[in-house]
Order: C-alpha cells, then sequence, then structure tokens
C-alpha cells in the first residue's frame, strides 16, 4: 500500500474532511460512553442540549468561543509560517497581565480610549513573549515547539508570583488574584442577561481580519510562502527572518487579546485560573479549521459547544466531563488523517 | 547464452504519467547493457521497479529463471540486484563500514562482527581497485569515493548484476574512465551490467548493446558495434532536437566584477577562496566543476543569499557590500536557482502566486502591501503566452507542471525583465532534449540583447556550447578563464581534478573588447 | 549554609538521582526516537499515560513490576499511534506530537475519573521501596544516599547502557541510526525503514511512560492531575543538550536534576527573599538555556522531520 498526490483534490472532499473528522471522533468517544455504562445517544444528546439547547447555553457556548477565536486565529496565523507556536497559553496570561497592569487605576480615561488601549497593550505583551522564540528560531534554529512550551510554564509561575505579591488584590480575603478592572475598562455585556460580552465581536472582526490579510495583502503572501518554502522564499526576495517576526508579532497579539477579553470582558480581574487551557485548545481550533481564519470561528464555536456541552452533560449523568478533552484531542487527529486523504489517494503497491 | 535477468511486459503509471509502457528486456551474463534515454524517458523508474522501489502496475521480473518479489529490495538484493543510484544513498554522518555493513548482518544479532566486516572489505577493495578508507566519515570522501563505496556495497552483497543509475553525472571526464575500467574488470568476472544514461559517447565506450527507452517506451534495440552517435541520438529524442550553439560576438562592457571573493563554508573549510571573476555583457562565461567544490556559494553570493567575508562584489558598476536577493534583482540579475522544487519555485502556491514572487512590493503587483490580484494575473497570463508555459492556467498549482515548463517559469519569471546579468546554476538538469534546447536558446538570446551570462554547470558538453569563456572551480578556486573554442572536455577534467591547467594552455583572462 | 554545604550533603546527591531518574527515562526515549528520525512530543502525554497506567494497575491489586510493564504496553500503544501517524502516513510531526499529548493526557484523566470518580483525596499504593547495593551502598559518604535508591533508578541506570550500546554497536542499531539520516539507504539495502521506525518510536514511548510511572509509583505513590507538569519537554530539550548521545544524556539529566535538588534547598535557605515562584521556574529557564547554548553545535539526525514515502518519485 502506498500514498499518491492527487493532482487535483476535489472541492466537495476538502469541505467533508473535518466533518468526517469529527464524526470519526465521535465514534471513537462512543465506545469511552459505553464503557461508562450510559447510553451513547442519550449522552451526546445532552451534550448537545447543554451547548446550544438554550438562549443560555447558546450563550455560554459563545463566551467560551470567544477566547478560542482569538487563541485558535494565534495558531493558524503562526502554523501557516510553521512557526510552531503551542505558547498560546503563555501569551493569554501576558495579555491578561498587561490588563491588568494598565486597567486597574494606572490609566484615567474614558472606555472609547482605555478599552482600545487595553486590548493594544495586551497585544504587544503576547506578542511580545512569542518575539523571543521566533528569533531564536531564527538566529541559532532552536525548535520553537520547546521553547513556547517552556515559556508557558515560566509564565504562568511569574503570574502566580505577581498575583501572590506585587498584584495582590488587599482586599481579596487572601485569594491570590490581582485587583478588579476599572468600570471604564469593562466591556459591555452585548446579550441581556448572559455573560456574552463585546470581546466576541472582537473576535469576529479579528477574524475577518486576518482572513483579508491572508488573502489580499502581501504580508499574507509571504506568511503562506515562508510557511510553505522557506528556502524558495528566500530565494524569491523575502525576508524570511522578518517575515517570522512579524507572524510572531500578529500570533503572540491574536492570544495576548484573548487574554484581555477574559480579564475586561469576562472575569473583571485577573486570576490564575483565567484560562482552562484556552491556549492549547486554540491549537486544536486552528487544526480543526485547517488553518483557515473563517473556519476558526467555526471550530471555535463547536469546541466551545463541545466544553460547555460536557459540562452540563457531567451533571447528569456519570460521565467525567474529560470526555470533552478526548473528544477534541481525537477530532485534532482525526483531521489529519481526513485531511492527508483528501490530498492523497492510497493506492495498491 | 542464457538471460541472468528479464524484465516482462512492465507498466507503471504515476496519475495520469505512463513512466513505463509494457517494458520487457533481457539481460545476459558478462554483458553491459546502456539503457539510453533522455530525462523523464523512464530509466530510472524501470530499474526502481527491479530494484523493488517501486511495484509495477503490470508486469514480471525474472532473475536466473526465478521470479522476483515485487516492492521488495531485500529480495532484489538476495537474488544478486545490486544498485547504485543515482543520488547516492549513504549516510553522511556515519563511516564507510558502517554504511557498507547495513542490511548484511540479521538485525536481532546482539553484536556486529566488525573484524571480520572490516577484513572483507579490505580484501574486497584491493581485488578490485575500488581503494577507500573503511573509518572514514562518507561525509568527507570525494564524489568518486563515494562512488566507489556505493559499488562495493553492491559488491559486498555478492551482487551478480549491477545496475549502474547516471553514474558519470557526477564525474571528471578521467574519474569516468576509472570507473569504466572498474566496470569491465567486473564484467570479467562474470558480472552484468545495466548502465543508465543519456550521454552517448559513454554508452559507445562501454556496452554491448544499447536499448533506447522513449516516453516510457522501448523503441529501439541494436548491438553497440552497429551503432553510432546519429542513430541514437535521434532513437533518443524521436526526431532531430539541435541544440543551439554561441555564434562569435563581441563583448561589452563588465556587468560582473568579483574581486578577492571568501567565503567560509557553513560546516567547515573554505567554500570560496580569493575568487576573481569579471563577466562582460554580450558574453557567456561558463563555470565548471564537480559538485560541491563552490558552485553553490558562488551562486548564493551572486543571488543575493549570502555574503561574501572579504573581498568586493560589483554589479554594474555598483560595489554591493550587503547583498540580498531582493536587491540583486532590482539591480538587474535574473537568476535560474539549481533546484527548481527547492528554491525556484514554491510548489503549493499557483502559478500565478510564483510568477510575481520576486515583484511582490513592487507596482503594479502590489500597493500599499495590497496585491493587485487582477494585475498579477494578466502579467502571469502574458507570460503563460510569451514563454509558452504548458499549464491550465494561471491558478493551477505549480508542483503538478513538468519539469520542462516549471523550468520556463523560472525563465519568464527571471528573463521578462531583461536582466542586464543572468546567473544559470545547472539551468538543463534533469530536463528533456527539447526543452534543454528551449532554455539554451533563452539564454543566448539574453545575451544577444545584450546581458552577461554566468553559466555554472557540470556537463561539458552544456558548457562548451554555450560559453564564450569557461573557468573551473576547485575546493573554492577559481582557475582563470580560458577561451572555450580551444579548450578540450579532457583538460577541463584534469581541471576539475585539481591538476595545474597551466601546463596544457595559459589562460586568457581579460577577453574584453 | 552556602552552597558548597548543600552540595556535600548527601540528601542532596540522594535527591538529585531521584529527580534525574524520569528525566533519564524519558530523554532516552525521545532520543531512540529522533536518532530514528522522528520527533515525538506526544511524550508529556505518553508520560502522564505512563503515571496513570502503571499506578493504576497497583492500585488494581497488580504487582509493581507488572505495573511498570503495564505502562511500558500502553506507551508502546501510543507510540504505534504517533508513528502510524508520522511514519505510515507521513504526517507532520509537530502536529501529531502535540495531538498525542492531548489525547493521551486527556485519556488518562477520564480513565482516572472513571475508575475512581469519588476519590477526592488522592488514594494511595504501596511504591517502589529504596533498595540498598550491597558493597556499594556501605561506602563512606555518599554511599549509603547514593547506593539507596528506589530499583526503578538502577533500571534507569542500565537503560543508559543497555541503549548506548544498542544504538551504537547491534544490527538493529545501525538500521535505527541510519533510518534518522539517510531512510532511503536504509531501505536501499532491504529494511523496510518504515518499520525500524516504528519500533523505535515504540520503544521510545515505551520509555517515557515509563518515566511517567516513576512518578507514581516511586518518587510518588499517587496520581496528581498536571503530575507531569512539562516533565517531557524538558526532555525533549536534554536531548538537544546531549547532542542526541545516550552519555551526555545521563549527564544532562543529572546535571540538570542536580540544580533542580539545589534549588529547592537553597530556597528553604534564602527564605522569604526570593520568591518560591522564582525558583521553580529554574528547570524551565534551564531548559531553554540548554537548547540555546547547544543550538550551534547541535548536529540533528540528517532526516528528523523528514517523511519517507516508499515509492515517491524523488
Amino acid at each position: 500500500m502506498r500514498l499518491e498526490l492527487r493532482e487535483s483534490p476535489p472541492i466537495w472532499l476538502a469541505g467533508l474532511a473535518p466533518v468526517l473528522a469529527v464524526a470519526a471522533a465521535l465514534v471513537l468517544c462512543a465506545g469511552l460512553i459505553v464503557w461508562t455504562g450510559e447510553s451513547v445517544l442519550e449522552a451526546y444528546a445532552l451534550l448537545v442540549k447543554g451547548a446550544v439547547g438554550s438562549r443560555f447555553a447558546l450563550a455560554e457556548t459563545l463566551t467560551r468561543a470567544t477566547p478560542l477565536i482569538l487563541t485558535g486565529l494565534a495558531a493558524a496565523v503562526a502554523f501557516r509560517a510553521k512557526l510552531w507556536n503551542i505558547g498560546g497559553e503563555g501569551q493569554l496570561y501576558m495579555g491578561a497581565l498587561a490588563a491588568t497592569w494598565l486597567g486597574t487605576g494606572a490609566l484615567d480615561l474614558p472606555a472609547f480610549l482605555l478599552i482600545p488601549l487595553l486590548l493594544v497593550a495586551g497585544a504587544l505583551a503576547g506578542g511580545s513573549v512569542l518575539i523571543v522564540p521566533a528569533l531564536i528560531k531564527n538566529k541559532l534554529r532552536v525548535d520553537e515547539v520547546v521553547t513556547t512550551l517552556l515559556l508557558n510554564f515560566i509564565i504562568l509561575l511569574f503570574v502566580n508570583y505577581l498575583l501572590e505579591g506585587p498584584l495582590k488584590d488587599p482586599m481579596s480575603l487572601g485569594w491570590p488574584q490581582a485587583a478588579p478592572i476599572v468600570d471604564e475598562g469593562i466591556l459591555p455585556k452585548i446579550l441581556a442577561k448572559s455573560r456574552l460580552h463585546l470581546g466576541f465581536v472582537i473576535a469576529i472582526v479579528a477574524a475577518i481580519a486576518i482572513w483579508l490579510v491572508m488573502r489580499f495583502t502581501v504580508w499574507g503572501y509571504e506568511i503562506k510562502a515562508v510557511g510553505l518554502n522557506a528556502r524558495g522564499s528566500a530565494f524569491a526576495g523575502i525576508n524570511v527572518n522578518g517575515t517570522i517576526i512579524r507572524t510572531a508579532l500578529i500570533s503572540g497579539g491574536l492570544a495576548g487579546m484573548a487574554g484581555v477579553g477574559e480579564v475586561i470582558g469576562l472575569k473583571g480581574y485577573l486570576t490564575l485560573d483565567l484560562s482552562p487551557g484556552f491556549g492549547y485548545t486554540g491549537i486544536a481550533v486552528a487544526m480543526l479549521a485547517q488553518l483557515h481564519p473563517i473556519g476558526v470561528v467555526v471550530s471555535a464555536f463547536f469546541l466551545a459547544g463541545i466544553y460547555v456541552g460536557a459540562d452540563s452533560m457531567g451533571r447528569a449523568v456519570n460521565i467525567p466531563t474529560y470526555l470533552a478533552d478526548v473528544l477534541v484531542a481525537s477530532s485534532v487527529l482525526a483531521v489529519l488523517v481526513s485531511v492527508m486523504l483528501v490530498r492523497f489517494r492510497i493506492r495498491r503497491g | 547464452m542464457t538471460a541472468v535477468l528479464r524484465l516482462e511486459n512492465i507498466t507503471k503509471r504515476f496519475g495520469s504519467l505512463v513512466a513505463n509502457d509494457s517494458v520487457s528486456l533481457s539481460l545476459a551474463r558478462g554483458e553491459v547493457l546502456a539503457l539510453l534515454g533522455e530525462n523523464g524517458a523512464g530509466k530510472t523508474t524501470l530499474m526502481n521497479i527491479l530494484f523493488g522501489h517501486y511495484v509495477a502496475d503490470e508486469g514480471r521480473v525474472e532473475v536466473e529463471g526465478k521470479p522476483l518479489l515485487p516492492g521488495a529490495p531485500h529480495a532484489a538484493i538476495a537474488a544478486g540486484v545490486g544498485m547504485v543510484h543515482q543520488h547516492f544513498t549513504l549516510a553522511d554522518n556515519l563511516t564507510v563500514l558502517d554504511n557498507v555493513v547495513l542490511g548484511t548482518e540479521s538485525l536481532w544479532r546482539p553484536w556486529q562482527n566488525r573484524a571480520a566486516a572490516r577484513n572483507r572489505l579490505d580484501t574486497m577493495s584491493s581485488e578490485f581497485g575500488l581503494t577507500v578508507d573503511p573509518d572514514a566519515r562518507v561525509g568527507d570522501l570525494s564524489v568518486g569515493e563515494r562512488q566507489r563505496v556505493e559499488i562495493l556495497k553492491a559488491l559486498y552483497r555478492d551482487a551478480r548484476i549491477l545496475i549502474m543509475d547516471e553514474p558519470t553525472a557526477v564525474l571528471t571526464p578521467q574519474e569516468t574512465e576509472v570507473l569504466f575500467d572498474t566496470l569491465r574488470r567486473l564484467v570479467e568476472r562474470g558480472l552484468s551490467i545495466i548502465f543508465i544514461s543519456h550521454k552517448l559517447n559513454e554508452i559507445l565506450a562501454i556496452s554491448d548493446r544499447v536499448m533506447v527507452l522513449r516516453r516510457g517506451k522501448i523503441v529501439h534495440e541494436m548491438p553497440t558495434s552497429g551503432a553510432d552517435r546519429h542513430i541514437l541520438a535521434e532513437a533518443m529524442v524521436g526526431h532531430t532536437v539541435t541544440r543551439p550553439k554561441a555564434e562569435s560576438m563581441v563583448s561589452g562592457a563588465p556587468v560582473l566584477a568579483m574581486q578577492d571573493v571568501s567565503l567560509r563554508a557553513p560546516t567547515s573549510g573554505v567554500a570560496l577562496d580569493h575568487v576573481n571573476l569579471v563577466v562582460h555583457a554580450h558574453e557567456v562565461v561558463g563555470i565548471a566543476g564537480v559538485s560541491g567544490n563552490g558552485q553553490v556559494q558562488l551562486a548564493e553570493l551572486i543571488s543575493g543569499l549570502c555574503r561574501a567575508e572579504s573581498g568586493s562584489m560589483t554589479l554594474f558598476g555598483e560595489t554591493i557590500a550587503n547583498p540580498t536577493p531582493a536587491k540583486v534583482v532590482k539591480l538587474g540579475v535574473g537568476r535560474i536557482p539549481e533546484d527548481r522544487h527547492a528554491e525556484g519555485v514554491i510548489g503549493e502556491m499557483s502559478i500565478w502566486e510564483n510568477m510575481i514572487s520576486e515583484d511582490l512590493r513592487a507596482l503594479p503587483i502590489s500597493r500599499r502591501g495590497l496585491i493587485d490580484h487582477a494585475a498579477a494575473r494578466a502579467r502571469t497570463e502574458a507570460q503563460i503566452e510569451r514563454f509558452d508555459v504548458r499549464c491550465p492556467g494561471p491558478d493551477a498549482e505549480t508542483r503538478l507542471l513538468s519539469g520542462g515548463n516549471m523550468q520556463k517559469l523560472i525563465l519568464a519569471r527571471a528573463l521578462s525583465r531583461e536582466p542586464g546579468l543572468v546567473l544559470a546554476n545547472q539551468p538543463a538538469r534533469g530536463l528533456d532534449e527539447g526543452a534543454i534546447a528551449y532554455v539554451h536558446g533563452q539564454l543566448l538570446a539574453a545575451r544577444e540583447r545584450g546581458a552577461g551570462v554566468l553559466l555554472i554547470t557540470e556537463d561539458l558538453e552544456e558548457l562548451l556550447a554555450l560559453s564564450d569563456r569557461v573557468a573551473v572551480i576547485y575546493q573554492g578556486r577559481l582557475s582563470a578563464t580560458l577561451d572555450a573554442k580551444t579548450v578540450t572536455p579532457r583538460q577541463l577534467g584534469l581541471m576539475m581534478a585539481g591538476h595545474d591547467p597551466s601546463e596544457e594552455q595559459t589562460g586568457s583572462g581579460g577577453a574584453a573588447a | 549554609m552556602d552552597i558548597l554545604e548543600i552540595l556535600l550533603t548527601t540528601g542532596f546527591w540522594a535527591a538529585t538521582l531521584r529527580i534525574a531518574t524520569p528525566l533519564i527515562f524519558g530523554t532516552l526515549g525521545e532520543l531512540i526516537c529522533e536518532r530514528a528520525g522522528v520527533l515525538n512530543l506526544g511524550i508529556e502525554g505518553i508520560m502522564t499515560m505512563g503515571a496513570m497506567a502503571g499506578w493504576m494497575w497497583v492500585y488494581q491489586g497488580g504487582d509493581l513490576w507488572g505495573g511498570l510493564a503495564f505502562a511500558a504496553f500502553i506507551g508502546m500503544l501510543f507510540g504505534l499511534l504517533h508513528s502510524g501517524f508520522t511514519v505510515y502516513l507521513g504526517l507532520s510531526q509537530h502536529v501529531t506530537g502535540i495531538g498525542i499529548t492531548l489525547l493521551a493526557s486527556s485519556l488518562s484523566y477520564f480513565v482516572f475519573r472513571m475508575l475512581l470518580p469519588d476519590a477526592t483525596t488522592p488514594p494511595k499504593i504501596e511504591p517502589f521501596q529504596p533498595y540498598a547495593v550491597p558493597l556499594l551502598s556501605d561506602l563512606p559518604v555518599l554511599g549509603p544516599s547514593v547506593f539507596t535508591q528506589t530499583p526503578m533508578t538502577y533500571l534507569a541506570l542500565i537503560c543508559v547502557v543497555v541503549i548506548w550500546y544498542g544504538l551504537n554497536r547491534t544490527p538493529v542499531g545501525l538500521a535505527v541510526r541510519m533510518a534518522g539520516e539517510h531512510p532511503l539507504a536504509v531501505e536501499a539495502q532491504g529494511i523496510d525503514v518504515l518499520a525500524v521506525r516504528t519500533g523505535a518510536v515504540m520503544v521510545g514511548s515505551a520509555l517515557m511512560s515509563v518515566g511517567g510511572a516513576f512518578l507514581t509509583m516511586s518518587a510518588f505513590d499517587a496520581f496528581y492531575f498536571g503530575m507531569v507538569n512539562g516533565r517531557g519537554w524538558i526532555c525533549v530539550a536534554l536531548v538537544i543538550f546531549a547532542s542526541w548521545r545516550p552519555g551526555k544524556a545521563l549527564l544532562g539529566a543529572l546535571l540538570f536534576a542536580g540544580i533542580d535538588a539545589l534549588q529547592v534547598r537553597v530556597q528553604q535557605v534564602s527564605g522569604a527573599a526570593i520568591p518560591y515562584q522564582f525558583f521553580l521556574m529554574a528547570p524551565y529557564v534551564l531548559s531553554i538555556l540548554a537548547m540555546v547554548v547547544m543550538a550551534r553545535r547541535a548536529a540533528y539526525p540528517k532526516a528528523l522531520l523528514a517523511p519517507f514515502r516508499r515509492g515517491d518519485r524523488a
């Protein structure tokens, strides 16, 4: 058996790939549900109901999707340039940190100035931490996967230190959390009686903006070209190292904005459990979307639904909510295979 | 005389391409069979099927009357087939001995018998005159020595049938002679050899019988004694293609001047050692040399991919201290890279995207960072037309183009802006005769128009047909240039092996008008 | 008490060996995979899986060595999955590895919660006990601490020797190294490259898994969430630091563990002067530094990250 590149993969097949992958993941996880002794159909029905079954559920899912769109875009942009940024989690916290630093009273500005400023500051903070691994990759060829991963641990410990030390809110009754964001810095809610905030709109706008950049600009061309063939890009006159740095800024910036959004949109203050792994899940979001910016919105919504739905399912039946993580992980692996089956055809001999 | 090897009705398809179309051949004991065909005719595919790298869609292979298990190199090796690949299958970081013994011992034996292996290797190398140090790192060996290791690898496994895939492509004329002596010695001992090549004079020199492969089919078969260059050339190409030759022309002002340029190699040693070189308008300067003697760095320097550590480079009278590809292109250098797939194009991008890749940040292709798709497409369509790129359209993926059409795309990108200097690095490598003639014609047209052309090639025939002056690069040192009309391949061969040329001809450096 | 004094305590050296043990297993495992040309970023998840699987075996009534074998077996299965994706299908080693880590760790937690739904405080098992090596443990000064370790630490040290020998002195080791340098050369010698790579990834993953199991079966006695805590990633960095050599891997793991052990002790001495989080950062910062320092000299296996597809047109 061997694989042969298809000369022109049919378009319908390319669109079908992620759907098939998710279906495969659902079937695989059905095995786990059977093991728990619960009914597969009932469990999945509960999951869907918990995700989109009511106004409240839908609002929760969209709220959860908000940071995932941004971390998903962060991964998608970076992966396009083959910059393996696995540091979304750390960059998210850096963004949150910047918002906390500037948004807890340091600046006395009206909302229409303070909110954009916090977003930009968070983006810069997130982008700048990715610059380091990107530079090390350019200059020394050190694999950025490991450096970005390790930076996550370092940044989390750093945030931990700040929350127990300099940034600790004296009114927090001993909990390691920062002072609350001033009212002018808080993103307004966009749906009554829900937690859905303006960050969702910002995330959608970001997705569209990234799509436009990738499709119509020289920067987008360069990011794609460097990712597909760095040597060929350099030969053609593209500044490969510069493109990597630019990509790092954009990618880290998006992840940083996710952190800002969670702090000023959802929680109102920084804690150590701000993100339950949004940075890592963003990778899954991007993979499932096949790195397409608009696809990221869809897949972020889908994965957010899985997590929100699994929480509610876990309350109703005796299935550990880790099922959601297993479902997401197996979707990622399945989508890899399905995309490959689109590009290649299996031949005997 | 019984056949030691028989291929029957081998057919192999890759997608829509039929690489081998019902090919049959047989090989007698002690025979040298030449398999002649131009690039892309299906020679290598056929041999890869014989050796088990590929599985044929149809047909069968028999060795000594017994059918050979398809798709299994181990079966081919066990049956006594040895293959010397065109691109050596040796690991640079391991020793000669490691490379030779791999696969000769049972994998599950808990130890290696290195002493015995070394003895056997030593015996064989002296027996066949293939001297090589068993403990040398392969990466430190010369190309000729590596080929010896490849042959020893096959012999070490008691090969009775040896497949040599384009073995002379990387050798100097003198090294080729040595190789032929070795092959004759092997044949005397009863080995049978399949010799794959597209070089007619070599086939006439070494083979007993010749089969010509064209577009996957055997089109001609005859004893070598009854063949001549003319018959073979016509059989190989199917019609007469005449490659253009350089007409003499008065050269103009210098377009490229390098003075005492030195550069260290990325790993160790010197890549370029005080190189001096001048290329004038209206002339082709050819650089010959065995691969790995500094050609890569020379080309990278002029392409703007690296910078000299000492010495100076002047393009069109302007001294370039920090070249970048973009800067060099803007100054008027048209570049044809050595490796089309790795450097020349980005295979997974469309044809139009590749066509504009050198003008990304310039009008009319882009304005304020936005790409003008309509302008890009219009330019691409015009270029496709002008350079006769056969493709489904500007949106097709570039990797799907044939080698010749991909090279035409690169020519279109490099030459349409009428550069003053053309850097052509192995411009005809891997192309069929028609495409080679086209590429050569374009290079000569550029020269006619007033460009200086720097041609780097390992193919001496190409070098002598196109160049006005030639120089040889050996271990990073560039010889003085010689007049291409008077220099012989033999002389060049000696220089490529590092011998002093002054014994045979004095340099004629300044051919400037 | 200054640093010199700490270095002279026997407890320090014992701790160094203990901290080094999972790193030795993990680094050797990653090293084997990479020598064959496959980057295995599933390591973090596979270590988590090993920690859970080995512990669970013992908790369910199995014996300790059986648990270790079980962890190795499960590790192999994930290795097989990884190589199915990267070796046979030729998919991106980066993305697959991350995917395997997500899958293996989430599956570990799922299974743990499934089998122990109500456990609020993590239940404990009876872990491996320290074993005093006869004679050697009687040596003065360091003997009692260094040679009174759990059997798994000795196993790790034995593995270093076995893997060095296997890679450098056996036919199969040569095939593995060649698969990472020039896979076509392996195939041209009639050896199945894909099988060699798969075998290497499976053996490597088994070692990673055993390294994870050390945490729950030897260093501690329970399974916690997030207990691998980046050790897998550190091993990936250590492989580069070790220039893909088993002996240097041992050295790197010991050096690393030594600094970690030192850090804990300095922290106790320094009191609150330096926040403890900065000490906890040390291993991660060190890993990055190690990679940066060694980067210039790093001689990557040439075919690392490059998939090999049989019958591909060159």
